[in-house]
């Protein structure tokens, strides 16, 4: 069961002639992990960003094709058909994200956390308690901040921070969570700490990674979709691509031969 | 011989960064002892009108106050819309004529408040004077927050938006928060050198020997009064522009020094 699925999708930055992805052709499931490798300038972040639409933070982009939404009540909308300031604001609190780089906001742990419910229309002292509290808990930081939620985020080390970015994202719960290589400038403990979350949190969310790192895309998601120049090259079953790929390109890539 | 060069080279540098020190500490020092021999705590206590400088320190302050409520929030706002909103083009002309606007002589500023507001309402005013401090003021503005602006990582304006929030929450709760401390520094920066400038309010506000809150008419001015005193022809005039002279100095060094100090301890 698809969550997104991408049809005939291409992408095209402002003023430049050549588009950065060409007609792909993707399905994000349902409760799974689908993770996007692939060399650099590939495309996979470009892709992973018109799931939620913030390329539309800078203008003079170009989409065709579609990306269709299936919600829980079968119901399917096109993401790429979102025109309006409130609808766009839905989406995205359906569909989180989370960056490279941890962005905890200037402001105390807890705000942080309840920042997006505050937008999402949470009033209530004691509701917006408990959410945050059920988030830091989702995101294995309740234990490590519990009693200093009215201090500053940006105290925290780089994996409590992209943990709490995990915890804000969640805790609006959104259907599916957009993570974009959100290892990457983390050490390898805390890389263990938010593999661990990501694969507990497909219970609850079907969640599209970037990631650079083979062996993290092989550990934890469930597809994997190989991507090169624009073009989606292969896509399939994780185990399938890493033990028996296709294509060539796949195979070379995944056996390091280029990257 | 390339030995020889760098030696010269590095002597002669050293030797201009000394005579630069040498005249400040020579200011410093003149401004120290003559201010001080003629400063008395009763100058705080009495008007100019009795000697003391009560007054113009206080209307000072009203008139760069003043220019501040009016400069801040104008030029934060400008300097908001040329970084989050601005783009291309009509940013970047607004940039450029705030940066001209920056190294307009203050005299000139002073000149153009003379004529459409001055002559217009048909005399010297307090309000005339915190304008023209106000006009100083907004490109410092601008340019502070634009570039402080510009330091906040991109992620962090896409992540807020990847929650949910408008664009004008993103800058409100995040952006601005997040660049707070260099816009404070910024703007107490601005307000020390306008709280000094003499030019603008020397034909806007003029000065006043006696204490007022009206700002309708000529305004008491510290910079001012130390211009005029200072070309009285009696000895206790210009021993009063000196006391006057070493207060602002003071006054202007705490202003920058706490700024300074606000950086250091919040980053």
């Amino acid at each position: 069961m698809p969550v997104l699925n991408i049809k005939k999708f291409s992408f095209t930055y402002p003023g430049v002639d050549h588009p950065s992805l060409k007609n792909i052709n993707l399905p994000i499931k349902k409760n799974r992990i689908t993770a996007l490798i692939g060399p650099s300038g590939c495309g996979k972040s470009t892709l992973l960003r018109s799931m939620n639409r913030i390329h539309d933070l800078y203008p003079g982009n170009k989409y065709e094709g579609k990306i269709e939404f299936i919600h829980e009540n079968k119901e399917i909308s096109d993401i790429l058909d979102i025109k309006k300031e409130n609808e766009f604001i839905e989406l995205r609190q359906k569909i989180g994200m989370i960056f490279q780089k941890p962005t905890p906001f200037p402001m105390s742990i807890f705000d942080n956390v309840a920042y997006g419910l505050k937008i999402a229309g949470v009033k209530n002292k004691t509701e917006l308690a408990d959410r945050v509290e059920i988030a830091l808990k989702g995101s294995a930081l309740w234990k490590e901040v519990h009693d200093r939620l009215d201090k500053s985020a940006m105290g925290l080390s780089g994996g409590q921070q992209q943990r709490l970015c995990i915890a804000r994202a969640v805790a609006v719960k959104p259907e599916v969570l957009l993570f974009d290589e959100p290892t990457s400038a983390l050490d390898p403990i805390s890389t263990g700490a938010i593999e661990e979350l990501i694969v507990e949190l497909k219970k609850d969310v079907s969640i599209a990674i970037v990631t650079h790192n083979m062996q993290q895309a092989s550990r934890i998601s469930d597809y994997t979709a190989f991507m090169y120049l624009g073009d989606l090259v292969e896509y399939d079953k994780t185990e399938n691509i890493f033990l028996n790929p296709k294509e060539q390109k796949t195979e070379d890539y995944i056996t390091g031969r280029f990257g | 011989m390339r030995l020889l060069i760098n030696k010269i080279f590095l002597s002669l540098s050293v030797l201009s960064a000394l005579i630069g020190l040498a005249f400040l500490g020579w200011i410093l020092t003149t401004l120290f002892i003559k201010g001080l021999s003629s400063f008395h705590f009763s100058l705080f206590l009495n008007d100019l009108i009795d000697g003391g400088l009560r007054n113009l320190i206080i209307g000072q302050f009203i008139l760069a106050g003043l220019a501040s409520i009016i400069g801040i929030p104008l030029g934060m706002a400008a300097g908001i819309y040329i970084q989050e909103y601005g783009q291309g083009k009509y940013a970047s002309i607004i940039r450029d004529l705030s940066d001209i606007m920056m190294s307009a002589p203050s005299i000139v500023i002073g000149a153009f408040v003379y004529a459409v507001v001055v002559v217009p309402t048909g005399g010297t005013s307090g309000f005339a004077g915190a304008i023209a401090l106000a006009i100083m003021m907004i490109p410092v503005v601008i340019s502070t927050t634009d570039n402080m602006l510009s330091l906040v990582p991109r992620e962090l304006r896409e992540a807020g938006i990847a929650l949910g929030a408008s664009k004008y929450k993103v800058i409100i709760d995040i952006v601005i928060k997040a660049a707070k401390v260099g816009i404070m520094t910024g703007i107490l920066l601005a307000f020390a050198r306008i709280i000094g400038e003499t030019a603008p309010l020397l034909f806007t506000s003029e000065t006043s020997n006696y204490f007022s809150l009206n700002l309708t008419e000529s305004f008491p001015s510290l910079t001012v009064s130390i211009y005029d005193l200072a070309n009285e022809p009696e000895e206790a005039s210009r021993d009063l522009a000196w006391a006057a002279s070493f207060i602002l100095t003071v006054l202007v060094l705490i202003i920058n020094l706490s700024g300074r100090f606000i950086t250091r301890n919040k980053k």
